[in-house]
């Protein structure tokens, strides 16, 4: 019998041989430990589907990057032969396209990162001591940072000490700072919500996490009439410094009530600050700023990106500012504007558009609220033509009200309407083939972006 | 006759605490004709029947302790000794306004006063309260955090979760419910199961006792208590107020829910009757030094409603300052 790598976690691809606690020749029996294999949130132990004989190891200890299926040892089953059941190819749906699925992430992170390093910020000109490292590791960075600078900085959420973190971003936080700065909340977001409101009206600077934002919604009049409006509706007596962070979006195949982007929600009320990074050195530039904001901050991460790296400063004064988006692609025939998660689709849909002709400027918003007008214009008036791609449902999106700010500031500019690729008004599917096509791919990116060339 | 305070009060300070009841009372009656004059707009929830309560806990307040409530909160911010003459103006929205006008009489806040609103949503001060307490906490402040809630808050699912989370973090917070009977106009008996409000945090571990609301003496007995009981154990504590409110929700209330008889015979027991009573007849203190004080708040009144009148509306400018800071 094979033993194959099995995916511990909804975003798993690849995970790690930790350590085999079998060796060859072993008797085992059905639920012994095998090995200890870590994922993308965890280090899990694998156990023994049936009871046999270890025939032979396949992966060594300290293997990195297996793919999930991946053979990693053979089990002679005691007894009879088992007859292994063929897997029936399974026929893609008619409606998505071959070339419709996504190229492999690993494609695209090498250019996402060489992208960044040829713009270099546009902002910053200082050299930065830098080092490549996942989101998850940048968030990481900016949350113990901020917290060594200041005092009054502390973190609470659902597993963020003892467990690590859900998603591993608070990891190792709890023993750095102890409980008294990083504490595990009750399931509880309207209640632990609000009291982090409560401690940022007197004086602290929370960081509350969400497990994802699909939870924020329990706590969502706290964060709209409490946080948002406090400032305004005190004469600017009291203001609230928190951010509110966790991942946002759809991940990978959790269903309608687990995948929802809240972009549009958030940047609809006054009062908050929106910021939606879609790699690892913004997440970091921009969560040391949102925490030193006096404002309450709704940083929205995907965790479909948690695990992409970049080269990311290892400064403690490295911050980018909030309310600057970055051109990532320079180029001329057309404006493709994204965040977050869209800003990956862009990419992955860059080398067909290139291939056609095209050559576009791309601009990764970066903040959602303050938003980064100038440049947006900027890029309009040279290009004259705009595709928005964003995840959330295109029913009065965010989308939406960025084409009424565009034509009602550049309608002089504009040879052809501006194009929205966006999430499918429906709530999330589960199956594999529906869910991608909820979500904008390459082939809509591709012809939206024909349409306002006029090119076939 | 009632028993002396625990607090043996002198007979000046009693005397501050009723001239601090009669204040909130002829500044709720000015307000109520105010609004009758179309001078006031809005929501505007009077206090009047419940002054007992908040001068009975301002008697066992430390000056740092903190304060939050939900929209019933003019008797509060005046408790907390924020100028009238800001209150009354936020009231007819003008630029002199404690909030700049832009808040109204549901979201006044004085951060100097340690008074953190005024908030419009039932039950969202209770979680937001417990966040001061836990600030408190976090800064080794020997403050404790005053939160107030209604009846009808205590059907509201987060100030459940604010208990649970107050409790099992020994947080330095005073829960104190306003139980005036009716949440909007929807009697207790109507809206909430089972027993006792103030036993519904006691399952998460939060003692608790429930109190005359409208006498004064029995307040103030009850919050030094209470006082007493978080310092020295660090944890959160309840007290159920029996109160009323002889106004309606708002100004707007018909008061359809409730008999004429009811609210008369509440009258019988009207708080500030019944502490200038006991300080006429049980402290012996002379009916002119009483008469004095209310006319010095009458004539003190009638200055604050000239002031919010005069005040000029806010500049138009201020509509776009203080979303972000």
């Amino acid at each position: 019998m094979k033993i194959l790598l099995p995916a511990l976690s909804p975003t798993m691809e690849t995970g790690n041989l930790v350590k085999w606690l079998v060796k060859e020749g072993d008797s085992v029996v059905s639920g012994d430990i095998l090995a200890e294999i870590e994922t993308d949130k965890a280090t899990m132990e694998l156990e023994s589907p049936d009871d046999g004989k270890v025939e032979k190891i396949l992966v060594k200890e300290g293997t990195e990057n297996i793919s999930v299926n991946t053979e990693i040892a053979l089990l002679k089953v005691d007894g009879e032969e088992i007859e292994e059941i063929p897997e029936k190819p399974i026929e893609k749906s008619p409606q998505v396209s071959s070339n419709g699925f996504e190229p492999s992430t690993a494609e695209v992170k090498i250019s996402l990162n060489s992208l960044l390093n040829q713009t270099k910020e546009n902002l910053d000109s200082k050299n930065w001591s830098e080092k490549e490292i996942s989101m998850r590791e940048a968030l990481n960075q900016a949350i113990e940072e901020e917290m060594k600078l200041d005092k009054d900085v502390f973190l609470l959420g659902e597993e963020v000490a003892e467990y690590d973190g859900a998603y591993k971003v608070t990891q190792g936080l709890l023993d750095k700072f102890g409980s008294k700065r990083v504490l595990d909340t009750p399931i509880s977001e309207h209640g632990f919500t609000g009291l982090a409101i409560g401690a940022a009206m007197a004086g602290l600077k929370p960081i509350c996490e969400f497990m994802t934002f699909n939870f924020s919604m329990q706590a969502i009049d706290q964060i709209v009439n409490s946080a948002a409006k406090s400032l305004y509706m005190s004469g600017g007596e009291i203001n609230v410094p928190i951010v509110f962070r966790g991942p946002n979006g759809a991940a990978a195949r959790v269903g309608a009530q687990h995948s929802q982007c809240f972009i549009s929600w958030f940047s609809h009320i006054p009062g908050l600050i929106v910021i939606a990074p879609s790699n690892a050195r913004d997440a970091k530039g921009l969560l040391k700023s949102s925490i030193r904001n006096p404002n309450p901050v709704v940083f929205l991460e995907h965790e479909l990106l948690y695990k992409e790296k970049t080269n990311v400063p290892e400064e403690n004064d490295f911050l980018i500012p909030i309310g600057k988006g970055n051109l990532i692609n320079e180029g001329k025939d057309v404006t493709i504007i994204g965040f977050s998660m869209s800003v990956q689709r862009i990419l992955n849909a860059l080398p067909s558009i290139k291939k056609i002709g095209i050559n576009p400027d791309i601009i990764d918003l970066r903040s959602i609220k303050p938003l980064d007008e100038e440049l947006i214009y900027k890029s309009v008036k040279k290009t004259n033509r705009v595709v928005i791609v964003e995840d959330g449902f295109g029913n009065t999106s965010f989308g939406s009200h960025l084409s009424y700010l565009i034509q009602s500031n550049c309608f002089d500019f504009l040879d052809s309407e501006i194009i929205k690729v966006s999430g499918k008004d429906v709530p999330m599917p589960y199956a594999e083939n529906l869910e991608k096509l909820a979500l904008p791919n390459t082939d809509e990116i591709v012809s939206a972006v024909k349409k306002v060339s006029y090119s076939n | 006759m009632n028993k002396k305070n625990k607090n043996n009060f002198t007979n000046d300070q009693l005397l501050k605490f009723y001239e601090k009841m009669f204040l909130i009372r002829k500044f709720e009656e000015k307000a109520a004709q105010l609004y009758g004059a179309g001078k006031i707009g809005g929501f505007c929830h009077l206090y009047i029947g419940q002054e007992a309560v908040v001068i009975g806990i301002l008697s066992s307040i430390n000056s740092e302790d903190t304060v939050i409530t939900a929209y019933r909160d003019h008797g509060h911010i005046l408790a907390r000794g924020v100028d009238p003459k800001l209150v009354m103006s936020e009231l007819t929205g003008r630029k002199d306004g404690i909030s700049k006008g832009k808040g109204g009489s549901m979201h006044m806040f004085s951060k100097a006063n340690r008074f953190y609103g005024g908030h419009g949503i039932v039950g969202a001060q209770v979680p937001l309260g417990v966040g001061i307490g836990f600030a408190h906490k976090y800064r080794n402040e020997k403050k404790i955090s005053r939160v107030y809630l209604g009846d009808g808050a205590m059907s509201n699912g987060q100030v459940f979760e604010a208990f649970n989370l107050a409790s099992l973090w020994e947080l330095p917070v005073l829960f104190i419910i306003e139980n005036n009977k009716y949440g909007m106009g929807t009697s207790i008996g109507r809206s909430a199961a089972g027993g006792e409000l103030y036993e519904r945090a006691t399952v998460f571990g939060i003692k608790g006792e429930k109190v005359d609301g409208m006498n004064f003496f029995n307040v103030s007995e009850s919050a030094i208590r209470a006082r007493e009981y978080i310092e020295k154990n660090s944890k959160p504590y309840i007290i159920e107020m029996d109160t009323y409110r002889y106004r309606g929700h708002s100004m707007s209330d018909p008061g359809l829910y409730r008999t004429k008889d009811e609210v008369n015979k509440m009258k019988e027991i009207d708080p500030v009757l019944m502490m200038k009573n006991t300080l006429l007849n049980d402290y012996k203190i002379q009916e002119d030094t009483i008469k004095d004080i209310e006319s010095d708040i009458k004539k003190q009144i009638r200055d604050v409603e000239k002031f919010s009148l005069e005040s000029p509306l806010p500049d138009l400018k201020e509509l776009y300052t203080e979303v972000y800071l």
